[in-house]
């Protein structure tokens, strides 16, 4: 993975020092609250309703297993001991001190980690596959982009006050697992008909009140133009982006005003100027970033080791695991692994201190010294030879850590919610929480199969209900939490918004309409169909019939 | 001692008196009926397009120096050919967080040429000036009641940086393989 140089040190060092001043005038009320928030913000720090909440960056999600350990040891001495990664591969916590954060900041910068543009109206951390480099459909590694375009991004003087936030994620295999296309900038790797690298460039998707996919801009961009061509978008949105309201700031509402052509043409106007100069990529540059990303020294090992074949036969538990949360790797004998962060009574994406030790350990033992994080807000271990997967299997069942649920209903995607998030409109761990009770039955939860389950607090999304083949709402009626549903989202490449069932529902009925509708599925899918293939053939209506029918509900609802 | 309240000009990494006046439209007010006072001028755009004529003969016959100042709305392409009309071009920050004018700055020094004073003025203190710097501005009118004399450490904050800017035009990745 990517090792700081002397410069990118000096770099986030000098960033601790200045928030560091900036912490120091506020708390001495030389900095009003107004000016503090912005400054606070782009340094990931949200004052939120038990305090401040601390959002590190997790860059397109790799950890190295001393990382994860200082993750593990600051969790520890500045929080109370649990973290919750998130849907965009980050780590936050949420008690953590003001006067202390400098210092934890510091901390971070020495294992080079920081929070830099976690939050804010600028461009955010970076995201990507969490099956980078071992994915057997992989045109090309995005992670050295994802580094070019963190780089580039970072401390960019231009576009630190844009009119709302900026994510972009990049993917660089045929299979989408970036939940691109609802990124203000997605950007896929591809080749064009000469073999030659370049990227696929989408804008203006987004969840929050108006979801929208993203358009096509660009069918190939050179890989040399991407800074420059990054550049020429960002400064089209800066220049024209809506200000007068937050709720009409993001790109894709200029995008789809202007519409997607007009908006290209806009970008490739100011592109002109721009293109071949400085800031086009050499490949002495993409090779110094991407040597440091060259594939570990993989043994040379069986494709198939007989004890791990032999212990699935025998251990019907092992094998479900292997069944859900071991994946095909592109180097025989090899395996990712998914240390499952859900488990009933816990909130999806929280690991203690203990936990993150852990799977340092597992890492360094097993997988090369390295872990990712994945926006489906579990870990990855990447680089596993098969012989070892018992192992860590028992280790990660010990800890807490193997949950077979991967891709199943109990997988499911929280935001923090209500009871941490200063933004919510309702609760959500909760209610992950009840689902994940209602739904602990193992055969059960297999039989349902792979489904995708997304609970946002709020319309900002961050849970991205829409994408969800059900996804649940938290709205406030009245100053009462309510809950409204989607259904028939997809995420990857074909990816579909989901479409409200009706009015909202009081938190306790929740877990009941969720298997309302997961028995509508069972009884009317075809064979090795998915739910939101279901929805779309059959429609709306038989769900919407077994959750509001007065002969299976007297519940109350809500109107959204 | 300086009096900081008139002192809030940082140009050449020092506080200044400023002796430019800013003019400004009333709502609705034709741009000809503009008084213009004595000294060292900055119009806004609509008022150099209405009396370009009289400005410059000001400037000319007076040898007073004239100045434009533009809004975070103000397209610089307007006055791309009239740059080198101006001694000082200003833009105006009615908030820190609209981050407009930053673009515009880039523009006026890397796409027109303008190597003036290119000044910012209005909602703007020591955390912005770093970016403000590195965009093009050489020259800081700091907000009322912000601390002027602090702002002038806000040069040093980062010792290096990333990306070409109009102060350093050649990106990090290109020095380090130098």
């Amino acid at each position: 993975m990517y090792r700081y140089d002397s410069i990118d040190h000096t770099i986030v060092q000098a960033r601790v020092a200045q928030f560091r001043d900036q912490t120091r005038r506020y708390l001495a009320n030389e900095l009003s609250e107004d000016e503090f928030r912005p400054l606070r913000l782009q340094n990931g720090l949200y004052i939120q309703r038990h305090g401040p909440m601390l959002r590190i960056a997790v860059p397109y999600g790799l950890l190295s297993a001393k990382q994860l350990r200082t993750l593990a040891d600051v969790t520890r001495r500045y929080d109370e001991g649990i973290g919750h990664f998130t849907t965009r591969q980050n780590l936050q916590l949420n008690w953590v001190k003001l006067p202390q954060v400098p210092d934890l900041l510091a901390d971070l910068a020495d294992a080079e980690l920081h929070a830099i543009q976690t939050s804010g109206n600028c461009i955010r951390n970076i995201t990507t596959d969490h099956f980078a480099g071992v994915a057997a459909d992989e045109i090309a590694d995005p992670r050295p982009w994802a580094e070019l375009l963190r780089q580039w991004s970072t401390l960019h003087p231009e576009f630190a006050y844009l009119p709302r936030k900026f994510k972009v994620a990049i993917s660089g295999s045929k299979e989408d697992r970036t939940a691109l296309l609802v990124h203000d900038l997605g950007l896929q790797l591809v080749r064009n008909d000469g073999g030659e690298l370049g990227f696929a460039v989408y804008a203006g998707g987004g969840l929050g009140r108006t979801p929208l996919l993203a358009s096509k801009l660009n069918d190939f961009l050179p890989w040399q133009h991407l800074l420059t061509y990054c550049e020429a978008l960002l400064r089209v949105y800066n220049r024209f982006g809506r200000r007068d309201n937050i709720y009409k700031a993001r790109i894709k509402i200029l995008v789809k005003a202007i519409g997607s052509e007009e908006f290209a043409r806009q970008v490739d106007a100011e592109w002109a100027h721009l293109k071949d100069g400085p800031s086009t990529l050499t490949e002495a540059e993409v090779d110094r970033v991407a040597a440091q990303f060259a594939a570990p020294n993989y043994e040379n090992v069986a494709s198939e080791d007989l004890c791990h074949i032999a212990f699935q036969r025998e251990d019907k538990a092992y094998a479900r695991w292997v069944e859900r949360n071991v994946h095909a790797h592109r180097v025989p004998g090899y395996a990712a692994v998914t240390l499952s962060l859900k488990k009933p009574g816990a909130s999806p994406g929280d690991a203690t201190s203990a936990q993150m030790e852990e799977a340092a350990e597992l890492a360094e033992r097993f997988s090369f010294g390295e872990i990712r994080v994945s926006h489906e807000q579990n870990l990855i271990l990447a680089d596993v030879p098969q012989r070892d997967l018992y192992t860590i299997w028992q280790r990660a069942k010990a800890t807490g850590l193997a949950s077979p649920t991967v891709g199943l209903l109990a997988d499911l995607i929280s935001c923090p919610g209500g009871d941490f998030c200063s933004l919510a409109n309702a609760k959500s761990l909760p209610i992950a929480e009840a689902v994940l009770d209602r739904f602990s039955d193992l055969d059960y939860l297999h039989d349902i199969g792979e489904i995708e389950l997304n609970i946002s607090g709020c319309v900002n999304s961050c849970g991205h209900h829409y994408l969800g083949a059900i996804g649940i709402l938290g709205v406030d009626k009245h100053g009462e939490e309510w809950y409204q549903i989607t259904i028939g989202g997809a995420q990857g490449n074909a990816a579909v918004i989901g479409e409200t069932i009706g009015p909202s529902f009081a938190a306790a009925d929740v877990p009941d309409v969720i298997e309302q509708l997961i028995e509508t599925y069972l009884i009317r899918r075809h064979v090795d169909e998915s739910f939101s293939d279901t929805v779309r053939r059959i429609g709306l209506e038989p769900f919407r019939t077994s959750v509001y029918s007065n002969t299976t509900s007297q519940r109350k609802t809500a109107n959204a | 001692m300086r009096n900081l309240q008139t002192h809030r000009l940082i140009k050449e990494r020092l506080l200044q008196e400023d002796v430019w006046k800013v003019v400004t439209l009333i709502d609705g007010q034709p741009e000809l009926d503009v008084c213009l006072p004595v000294g060292p001028l900055l119009v806004p755009v609509s008022v150099w397009k209405a009396k370009k004529a009289c400005l410059i003969h000001r400037e000319y016959e007076h040898g007073t120096p004239l100045g434009i100042w533009l809004s975070p709305d103000d397209d610089p392409a307007e006055i791309a050919k009239d740059v080198d009309d101006f001694t000082v071009i200003a833009v105006h920050f009615p908030k820190f967080t609209d981050g407009r004018g930053y673009s515009t700055a880039r523009l006026l020094r890397e796409r027109y040429g303008y190597d003036g004073e290119l000044r910012a003025f209005g909602d703007i203190g020591r955390d912005q000036i770093f970016f403000l710097n590195r965009v093009g501005f050489d020259s800081f009118l700091i907000g009322e009641g912000r601390n002027a004399e602090e702002a002038l450490a806000a040069f040093d904050d980062f010792p290096e940086a990333y990306q070409a800017g109009s102060d350093l035009p050649i990106p990090l990745f290109r020095r380090r393989a130098a």
